[in-house]
């Protein structure tokens, strides 16, 4: 019964809470950027309008696999919400993930083919770290489930400073954020057009955007698990890393993927490895 | 018994009725019927033992030493010419090495080496079996209409040999029979050395130069580990008196440590682990039944299999962890390897190097959940690559091409081949199948031992994520529409790939009943505790597979509700989504091209770095034990 409330509160508030701060996130970079912004409520004017839109298509199949991504993405959701197995989290999440990038190349053209092949080299690169946060967590907690390390009394960032240091490293890929929006892109750039969502439009790419947001409350529940024992503090830090993260995304330029593979893999190992052994030595 | 004994002969029997027979068309019904049989042998042997504790059977029988000794005569003896022949001097010196070695050790302890059981059966041999008999026998039918194909595109490069092929690939399935059931080391290292000899002969099948150096490399290399594995054998008599499997198990680790490393020291090189690996990426010039049958599914199965049955013992050595060391690397760089690589079956077969190492991992280790994962790995492995050998074996054929590159546009031109291959990859990779499963019990079975080793888990596997997906998406990208080429496959190749297929699903479905009936029992046995899924996460697992599965069903609203337009080129579109206005409006094709990231994971440098890496590993596994 407590795992089927979850749930509806998952499947309703999560695209609610992810569309708020994506307006949130469009707000406060048009101040950065000295412009007014868009109102709050823009991002659910955007999907009410693309759901009108005429469905334009390349290949004919290509929108089952977004149909697929989005149902995964709540899937991989609810998992994480009712306090499920963290690692089949991150499988369920990868599954997801592949949908989408195999209906970017389903569809058949070059910029959606370039957005997949620098997507998939972004899971590549995140993947690691993903998998490390999860092992750091159970060298901790002594338990993959979610519901466990959030039960744990002292808050695991005492811990796993420096696995926290790499899963904020790696948010601007999860987010799709500057300086590692190599695969879509919401601003103009010539060489990607908008990379990976390319081909998609209306109803498609409405569920683009709402998976999307389903992604992001996730990731940032991830972000939760670090601060979980006090979680008035846990929210708080949460949003204060997002700001961080639309703050990184205003003040740096985009990299190239060589930057992204190695920039990632080298924090993975320096930081992420480094945690993990010294909770190793310290455990013996 | 009757079933173990019967399953180890009556291949090699067919095998030679099979040499006998001239015609085509009744040698291939014969191929079909004898591996019916062989294949509902294993079934049967699976109902008739799985409720029972292991057997072990004396089998003792009069002149099987000597007959024995005989064949590995005569097989030294065939090598030996061979080497001679194409001026091959270590293969010569290795070979007769290791003949001399056994020959000598027999002669001298005359009647005193004998073993109480010589062959015996457990729930692991049952698993192999099955992994043998049932897809084994799958490629023979394959390589029926496969071989009639591949002689039509060589007619005049290659001699039809197809009688000695046949016979080889049944021999061979005997042989593999002989290592699971022996339990009396010597006999085990007879049929070893048969899969040795049939390996090299088969690989060589083309006759080219190409084939036969590298038919000479893998044989070199896998009579080295022969060579080990005499030694082991030898000193094992010596310092403990016997010569049985079981009891090396049983007295663990108040034996001595040196022969049971010799002996994974052979295990390591059948299953190709660093430094030892180009030998299985040479193989792949054989026939592709042949590397799906030896060199994926089932003989480098063997090596793994043996390093598993004596991980019980390295668990909490040094020697166990630098072999987990090995497999660690071996999957790391194997898997990266795979990156850059672009010709379909050499991907294929550094993917396998890469999962063989990922069960050597485990079995170094040896801890009972690493054991329970291993033996997982081996079986969704063998069937989900198997599947990939035989598609792409078919594709090879239709596109004339093994470049993954020409593979673009297939789930037009060969819809129902590609549709297998995807599900061959998801079953690779991807959750909620079966190879996915396991790479989640490795990762506990890491963590829970030590997690440093899991950084080649974590690197690695994020590595396999790019390779298979990338060539999966290439398989559905369709750039230039073109015909169909799928008609005029025989059924006998469909059927293998139908039933591969279904099995990837199946076994990803069957999944917590193949543990709890053969894993869990065998483990339990071992080490007396056994690790499963928890019920919850089955439950997931279930439900995952089951949405994956709906996702042909969208395709009834194929084209509907939707408006085809052309792929946006830069708004310089010609005709067509595939063409547009270059410079100076000339009308260019469009091409688009994978990532292979050579600068990175270049073949060479990195298949290097790894060999040195493992090198130090085995000179600091030796240093420990003389």
């Amino acid at each position: 019964m407590k795992v089927l409330i979850l749930i509806l509160a998952y499947l309703f508030l999560a695209p609610l809470v992810g569309g708020l701060l994506s307006g949130i996130d469009r707000k406060i970079s048009a101040r950065m950027q000295g412009r007014i912004g868009p109102p709050l409520l823009q991002p659910f004017y955007d999907i009410l309008k693309l759901m009108e839109k005429e469905t334009l298509v390349v290949r004919r199949s290509q929108n089952f696999y977004i149909l697929f991504f989005l149902i995964f993405m709540i899937f991989t959701g609810c998992l994480f919400f009712t306090g499920g197995d963290i690692l089949l989290v991150i499988f369920a999440l990868t599954l997801a993930g592949i949908f989408f990038i195999l209906a970017a190349y389903k569809a058949s053209s070059p910029y959606s083919f370039l957005g997949a092949q620098r997507e998939l080299l972004q899971s590549m690169s995140y993947e690691p770290i993903v998998i490390f946060s999860a092992i750091g967590m159970y060298m901790v907690t002594k338990s993959f489930y979610v519901f466990e390390i959030i039960s744990f009394k002292t808050p695991l960032v005492y811990y796993l400073p420096g696995l926290l240091f790499c899963f904020i490293f790696i948010l601007p890929m999860k987010l799709r954020k500057s300086p590692f929006d190599l695969a879509a892109s919401l601003h103009a750039h010539q060489e990607l057009v908008s990379g990976i969502t390319t081909e998609f439009s209306g109803k498609a790419l409405a569920m683009i955007e709402v998976a999307h947001w389903y992604e992001n409350v996730l990731v940032m529940g991830f972000i939760y698990l670090f601060f979980a024992a006090t979680p008035v503090i846990a929210i708080g830090m949460t949003l204060a890393i997002y700001f961080l993260v639309v703050l990184i995304d205003n003040t740096f330029a985009r990299v190239k993927w060589q930057t992204a593979l190695k920039s990632c893999w080298i924090t993975a190992i320096v930081a992420g490895m480094g945690n993990i052994i010294f909770l190793f030595f310290m455990a013996r | 018994m009757f079933w173990v004994i019967s399953l180890i002969v009556f291949p090699l029997i067919s095998g030679l009725i099979l040499l006998g027979v001239r015609n085509d068309f009744a040698r291939g019904i014969i191929v079909k019927i004898a591996s019916a049989i062989i294949c509902l042998s294993s079934v049967r042997l699976l109902t008739m033992h799985f409720p029972r504790e292991s057997v072990f059977f004396p089998a003792e029988f009069i002149f099987a030493g000597r007959l024995m000794l005989f064949f590995e005569l005569m097989m030294a003896c065939y090598i030996v010419y061979k080497g001679i022949k194409h001026k091959r001097f270590l293969t010569v010196a290795l070979a007769s090495l290791q003949t001399l070695a056994l020959v000598a050790f027999e002669i001298m302890f005359k009647g005193k080496v004998r073993a109480d059981n010589n062959l015996f059966i457990d729930k692991l041999s049952i698993i192999m079996a099955l992994v043998i008999g049932v897809i084994g026998s799958l490629i023979c039918v394959y390589s029926v209409g496969y071989m009639r194909d591949f002689h039509e595109d060589y007619r005049k490069e290659v001699k039809d040999r197809r009688r000695s092929f046949n016979f080889l690939q049944f021999a061979f399935l005997s042989a593999m029979f002989g290592i699971i059931f022996s339990n009396n080391l010597i006999w085990l290292y007879f049929f070893w050395e048969i899969t040795t000899v049939c390996s090299f002969v088969l690989i060589a099948y083309k006759g080219t130069e190409e084939a036969n150096n590298n038919a000479f490399r893998a044989l070199e290399l896998n009579l080295l580990g022969g060579l080990a594995f005499v030694l082991g054998i030898i000193y094992l008599y010596f310092s403990s008196g016997f010569i049985e499997l079981d009891k090396v198990v049983a007295i663990g680790k108040a034996g001595a440590l040196l022969p049971i490393v010799l002996l994974s020291f052979a295990g390591l090189i059948k299953s190709a682990q660093l430094p030892f690996s180009p030998w299985l990426v040479g193989a792949m010039v054989a026939p592709t039944p042949v590397s799906a049958l030896l060199h994926s599914s089932t003989m480098v199965k063997a090596g793994v299999y043996l390093v598993l049955r004596l991980a019980v013992v390295l668990q909490g050595t040094l020697c166990g962890f630098m072999i987990a060391f090995i497999g660690g690397t071996t999957f790391l760089v194997a898997s990266f390897v795979a990156i850059s690589v672009s010709d379909a079956k050499k991907v294929l077969a550094y993917s396998t190097i890469a999962n063989l190492g990922l069960i050597v991992l485990c079995a170094g280790i040896g801890t009972y959940e690493a054991v329970w994962a291993g033996i997982l790995l081996i079986i969704f492995h063998a069937v989900a690559k198997c599947l990939l050998f035989l598609c792409v074996g078919v594709i090879e054929h239709k596109v004339h091409s093994r470049n993954i590159e020409d593979m673009s546009g297939l789930i037009v031109t060969m819809p129902k081949i590609s549709i297998m291959m995807q599900i061959g990859m998801a079953g690779m990779f991807l959750a909620p199948f079966g190879m996915l499963i396991s790479k989640w019990a490795v990762l506990k079975a890491l963590v829970d031992y030590n997690p440093l080793l899991a950084i080649f888990v974590v690197f690695g596997s994020s590595a396999t994520l790019f390779f298979w997906v990338k060539w999966m998406g290439k398989l559905i990208t369709v750039t230039n529409p073109s015909e169909r080429k799928e008609n005029k496959i025989a059924w006998n190749q469909w059927f293998p790939l139908f039933a591969l297929s279904s099995l990837t699903i199946i076994i990803c479905g069957f999944f917590p009943l193949v543990s709890q009936v053969l894993i869990e029992p065998y483990v339990k046995e071992v080490y007396g505790q056994a690790v499963t899924m928890s019920r919850g996460n089955l439950v997931i697992m279930a439900i995952m597979l089951a949405m994956v599965m709906l996702f042909p069903l969208s395709f009834i609203n194929y084209g509907k509700k939707v408006k085809v337009v052309d792929a946006y080129l830069g708004g310089a579109n010609a005709y067509n989504s595939t063409q547009f206005y270059g410079a100076l409006g000339r009308v260019r094709d469009m091409e688009m091209k994978n990532y292979y990231l050579e600068k990175y994971f270049g073949e060479r440098r990195l298949i290097k770095f790894g060999s040195v890496l493992c090198v130090i590993s085995i000179a600091i596994m030796l240093a420990i034990l003389i």
